[in-house]
């Protein structure tokens, strides 16, 4: 596994994260670390506890025990706005949008600036300043779409450009992806590719939260592989294959992973001994964790 | 005309309107001022065909018999833009009535304690409606059914039935007073529009009350209490109510316990017809207060005509339908 490089800082750092759901354990001692402009992928099932630990990431949840480390000081973000004040935005799956709604309302939605009306005492919402707000950010991805248009009009390709550009609005440093693609038609992978790169063009650290492999190894620098509420895998995307991720979303550990005919032939790393008894592997993968976690 | 303006919507609903085409601009004007066209329509034609209608005594008159249904109505727009509905509204008129009849006895010249303790009942009423759906996650049509039944109960059980009558003078002022030309309910509804039309249309808040009716997942992911907006638009809805039933009970001098009986439905149909979708999201309190006039224009103008009561409820029904379609069209 590797760790990222002592001298830099990371932006982010969760650390030894638990959450439990009365008698279900969702996470269990979970820690992960994100670099500034880095794109981090977290794999894995359904019900690996991925989304939950953004959950927590971003304010929805409280942890049980754990931390959260900002630029190395230990933080804590009590509520979503808590989380978002500090430049952590989450890009939903299903957007967020409110489709009766113009772009330029969505991308500050909750969060419209607001300008005095006759007094300090009233205040009203200042369109304007969204308007050409919107029309900067949206410049910077490069996906140019009038801030009046109703967001129902827009396509899935749009509707994820304005979820994006809700994120850049208010200079997030990081910006968490949840399943980019659930939403668009197939063969947008490439268009997340460079909506992802932009965003690390523009120095934003990304979290893509997906069970797609292919999405991952595409955009991702690193990654985690989480099953059952923990983490059974960090790598870097070069130095692992896909059908290697796969076997370790699946059974939580490559420890039994033998090289089938199906597997690429360039593989760049042999992991792990290959045991034919599950059980020990079991065992070892036991081990390593408490070594992880110590 | 209407058998023309059916074979247009039917094309327009077929084609994929491009925005800026111009038959997006005929849907977008259609849609826009739809209403406004047939309101003036209706002006017109009873211009013309009822000589007495157009006199300033009578348009006062239509304003004035309008304005209670259009101040309870402003409420119910912001209920609705979120997706909720208010059938209560009726109730907290016969509720809020009798209490402010039975604080400003004749005898006295009691007025503001009357004033506040009844809106203070309007906004009971709506914060029971309001915990019912937010706590109680109970739809907010069987939850305002039950509050219509409770208030209308209280209404019953507080007055035993007995209609309470003569105000003291400054209670009645509100409802048959005037300033210059203009009755004082009169004053009471445009002021009531304005600051319900600045506040939905301006202000944050407002903002998220389109919010919420829109897509109230999304809203809350991004932050908005969407708790906050319900309550606060119940409770809007029911200090609402609760004026236009003192407005009421001023006018009348006297209040009933059955009094606004029946409310709710002329003033859901008021608001659908100003193009406040039930489904929530879309909506404003210039189109309320269109709706509100021509459901009063009309009314007036078949008593001028002397179109037989019968006929009244059915013509309202049939607005209401053209209006729902309307609307429905302009959102596809």
């Amino acid at each position: 596994m590797t760790e990222p490089s002592a001298t830099a800082q990371p932006l982010v750092a969760l650390k030894d994260i638990q959450k439990t759901f009365g008698a279900v354990v969702a996470l269990r001692g979970v820690t992960i670390d994100v670099m500034p402009g880095e794109t981090f992928a977290l794999l894995g099932d359904n019900a690996a506890g991925k989304s939950t630990l953004m959950k927590v990431l971003t304010g929805v949840y409280q942890p049980d025990a754990g931390t959260i480390e900002l630029d190395g000081v230990t933080t804590e973000f009590p509520t979503p706005s808590a989380s978002r004040d500090r430049g952590i935005e989450m890009v939903y799956q299903d957007f967020a949008l409110a489709d009766n709604l113009d772009v330029r309302s969505n991308i500050f939605l909750g969060r419209e600036p607001q300008k005095n009306f006759l007094g300090p005492l009233v205040k009203i919402v200042d369109r304007k300043r969204m308007e050409t707000e919107t029309e900067r950010v949206l410049a910077r991805l490069d996906i140019p779409i009038p801030p009046r248009l109703k967001v129902k009009r827009l396509s899935g390709g749009q509707r994820q450009a304005v979820a994006i550009g809700r994120a850049l609005a208010f200079d997030a440093r990081l910006v968490i992806m949840d399943e980019p693609t659930a939403n668009l038609s197939v063969a947008k992978v490439d268009k997340l590719i460079e909506v992802t790169q932009r965003l690390k063009d523009l120095g934003i650290a990304v979290i893509i939260i997906t069970h797609r492999l292919d999405e991952a190894f595409a955009v991702a620098d690193r990654f985690a592989v989480m099953r059952q509420g923990e983490v059974v895998g960090r790598y870097r995307t070069n130095e692992i294959t896909e059908t290697q991720v796969a076997h370790l979303i699946s059974h939580g550990t490559l420890d039994d992973y033998v090289e089938s005919a199906g597997t690429e032939s360039g593989q760049k790393r042999k992991i792990g001994s290959t045991s034919s008894i599950p059980v020990v592997a079991e065992a070892a993968a036991a081990n390593e964790k408490k070594k992880d976690r110590s | 005309m209407s058998l023309n303006t059916e074979n247009v919507m039917v094309l327009l609903g077929k084609a994929n309107l491009k925005e800026g085409s111009r038959g997006a601009k005929i849907k977008h004007f259609i849609g826009n001022y739809g209403i406004l066209i047939f309101f003036a329509l209706i002006v017109l034609f009873l211009a013309l065909a009822a000589p007495n209608f157009l006199t300033l005594n009578n348009i006062v008159n239509v304003v004035r018999q309008s304005s209670i249904i259009g101040i309870i109505a402003l409420g119910m727009t912001f209920i609705m833009i979120t997706a909720g509905i208010d059938l209560s509204v009726g109730s907290v008129v016969g509720l809020a009535g009798v209490i402010f009849a039975m604080l400003a006895p004749s005898s006295g010249s009691a007025f503001w304690i009357p004033l506040v303790v009844g809106l203070g009942v309007g906004l009971l009423v709506g914060f029971l409606s309001a915990a019912l759906v937010v706590w109680g996650k109970i739809l907010p049509f069987l939850a305002t059914l039950a509050t219509m039944a409770i208030a209308r109960t209280a209404a019953l059980v507080i007055t035993q039935g007995q209609v309470i009558s003569n105000l003291s003078a400054p209670a009645e002022w509100l409802g048959s007073g005037f300033l210059g030309p203009v009755p004082i309910p009169v004053i009471i509804f445009i002021l009531a529009a304005i600051v319900c039309d600045f506040v939905l249309s301006r202000t944050k808040f407002g903002s998220h009350v389109y919010a919420v009716g829109g897509n109230e997942e999304s809203a809350r992911k991004v932050g908005i209490s969407v708790r906050r907006v319900l309550l606060s638009v119940y409770l809007i809805g029911g200090v609402l109510a609760a004026l236009g039933g003192l407005v009421l009970t001023a006018r009348l001098n006297g209040a009933a316990p059955v009094a606004g009986t029946g409310y709710e439905l002329q003033v859901i149909a008021a608001v659908v017809i100003g193009g406040t979708s039930l489904f929530g999201g879309v909506g404003t309190i210039r189109g309320t207060v269109i709706g509100v006039l021509l459901l009063g224009v009309v009314m007036n103008g078949m008593n001028l005509l002397g179109v037989s009561s019968y006929f009244q409820l059915g013509v309202q029904g049939v607005i209401l339908v053209l209006a729902v379609l309307l609307n429905r069209w302009r959102t596809d």
